[in-house]
């Protein structure tokens, strides 16, 4: 089988753009056939939720409507965002597990002329497909550029593995899926014991002094353990390790440079793709020194602006002094 | 009844028709009622340090019907749902599904003491309620400009790399059916949950 359905999610058409270039370059290799669930929406990240019940569960479970009306010869939906991932196979388990939100939730789809059946689908995570049903076997046999002498560690992230409802992983606090299969492409993968550990969601927006601690932790941990760059397979994580990577070293007066690369663009440098062609080069802690190692020139693109003078630190609004005292003590 | 007794275990005086409510208005089976405060969840929770009461405490709360302390307790918000509490609870509590339930309803009850992070929520939802997609440029700098005014500055670089690199949409894309969208979230928020 290698049909399936694609439920992109928001950030692969802007903040993870490059995500979605890198995912389309393996698919052929892996001889794999993705298609897009036709309109799909927003899945309400982890913001909906907390707002109201079941208008959050009836936004995502309209995709799934839509992508059992389309079902075109699979049942899989493929969500490469660990978010996006978590709500739709949350909202397909928790319809089915309290038949009064299912019922409640098909009383307003109805209203959209939809009806989804919870357990039609299988919600599946890129990464899952890739390990399970492509297998490590057919993925090393693609690979063209081993990824020799590349120090990376493994970054899950928190909401791939858990909670994990229909038990599709080999452990929810350390799996190894990622580390396989960067193996297979031939990396240097180094153990990461903080593989799973959260990258501070949307915490970087409205929290950030506990988001710029979670980063903190993440990126000193791979940088003592020798890694070269970070992987990653969620949107969100690399958002948050790369976009905010900056703001957290001065946050703190550190001066770490830990690049993170999707899953996907590893693969796409394995298989013999350009770094162009990949969106490498998009991130803003740049992987070129980290490519080098392997012999991959990355073309210098436009860099921000350089960062502001470190000994400044953050104005932070007044109401998140609570921690001052952590900051004075790293300085 | 104070902090201090809770932590002590001194939750004689049990009112459960909070967590009966808290229960109903979580996503699933909450199972909040079999929490044998045994605290693993507090023990794992990474933004345990930053939080009014561990989960563990915040349920000893709520069974005790400390309802106006539960719903101002900032832990909901703090909470980034890493799930790791949830895979670790010996009584398979929905730890992280319950802390959305009461977001919700602090923000109903206008039960909490900093608006970031209901305003971030509230932003959001707008968004996709008009666009049925999200919109990171708009949802960024419309918080940062009501909450954030002096990190703009810092936020620059970051922006315009964002920007730069192609990273951030200018314009918000809409979805084709937006009226479909639209009768199905309007009647969605009429509907209750009762059972
Ligand atoms: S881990 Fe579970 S049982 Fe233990 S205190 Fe937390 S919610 Fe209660
Ligand atoms: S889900 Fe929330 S409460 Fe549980 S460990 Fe993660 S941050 Fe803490």
């Amino acid at each position: 089988m290698n049909k399936y359905l694609l439920y992109p999610g928001c950030s692969m058409e802007s903040s993870a753009k490059a995500y979605m270039e890198s995912m389309n370059t393996i698919l052929e290799p892996l001889d794999l056939h993705f298609e897009e669930i036709d309109d799909w929406n927003c899945c309400g990240a982890t913001e909906y939720l907390g707002i109201n019940l079941i208008p959050a569960y009836s936004l995502i479970a309209r995709n799934l409507a839509l992508a059992s009306k389309q079902k075109n010869g699979t049942r899989t939906v493929v969500a490469p965002c660990s978010a996006c991932y978590l709500n739709l196979a949350k909202a397909d388990h928790y319809m089915d597990e309290r038949p009064a939100l299912g019922e409640k939730v098909n009383e307003a789809l109805a209203a959209g002329g939809l009806h989804y059946v919870p357990g039609t689908l299988d919600v599946r995570h890129l990464i899952d497909i890739l390990v399970y049903d492509v297998g490590l076997e057919k993925i090393r046999n693609a690979v063209v550029r081993p990824l020799t002498g590349l120090k990376v560690v493994p970054y899950m992230g928190c909401m791939l593995p858990r909670p994990d409802y229909q038990h599709r992983w080999s452990d929810h606090e350390h799996p190894t899926e990622l580390d396989d299969l960067l193996r297979a492409l031939g990396a240097d993968v180094i153990d990461y014991p903080l593989t799973t550990s959260c990258c501070g969601g949307h915490m970087t927006q409205i929290g950030p002094e506990t988001a710029f601690e979670l980063i903190r932790r993440l990126v000193a941990d791979a940088d003592e353990r020798g890694a070269q760059m970070m992987v990653t397979v969620c949107p969100m994580c690399q958002m948050n390790v790369d976009a905010y990577q900056n703001e957290m070293n001065n946050f703190f007066s550190t001066d770490y440079h830990m690049p993170i690369l999707f899953f996907t663009q590893l693969m796409g440098l394995a298989f013999g793709r350009e770094p162009k062609e990949l969106g490498i080069g998009a991130e803003l802690v740049n992987s070129r020194n980290a490519l080098a190692h392997i012999g991959v020139e990355v073309p210098v693109t436009q860099e921000p602006a350089a960062p502001r003078k470190k000994d400044e630190g953050l104005p932070m609004p007044r109401r998140w002094t609570k921690h001052e005292d952590r900051k004075e003590a790293v300085k | 009844m104070t902090d201090e007794r809770v932590r002590a275990g001194l939750t004689h005086e049990e009112d459960l028709s909070l967590l009966h409510e808290v229960s109903m208005k979580t996503a699933g089976v909450s199972r909040l009622e079999m929490c044998i405060q045994c605290g693993t969840c507090g023990g794992s929770c990474p933004a345990a340090q930053d939080m009014d009461h561990t989960p563990r405490m915040l349920f000893a709360m709520l069974r005790a019907g400390m309802r106006e302390e539960v719903l101002r307790s900032n832990t909901q918000w703090i909470c980034v749902s890493c799930y790791h509490c949830v895979v670790r609870c010996p009584q398979e509590v929905h730890i992280a599904d319950v802390m959305y339930t009461l977001k919700g309803m602090a923000i109903k009850e206008k039960l909490y003491e900093n608006s970031t992070a209901p305003d971030f929520s509230q932003t959001f939802v707008d968004m996709v309620e008009t666009y049925g997609r999200s919109f990171e440029m708009g949802l960024a700098s419309r918080h940062y400009l009501k909450h954030f005014p002096l990190r703009l500055p810092g936020m620059m670089p970051m922006g315009l790399g964002m920007i730069i690199k192609g990273r951030m949409a200018l314009i918000p894309k809409k979805i084709k059916q937006m009226d479909q969208l639209t009768k199905i979230l309007d009647h969605a928020k009429q509907l209750e949950m009762t059972s």
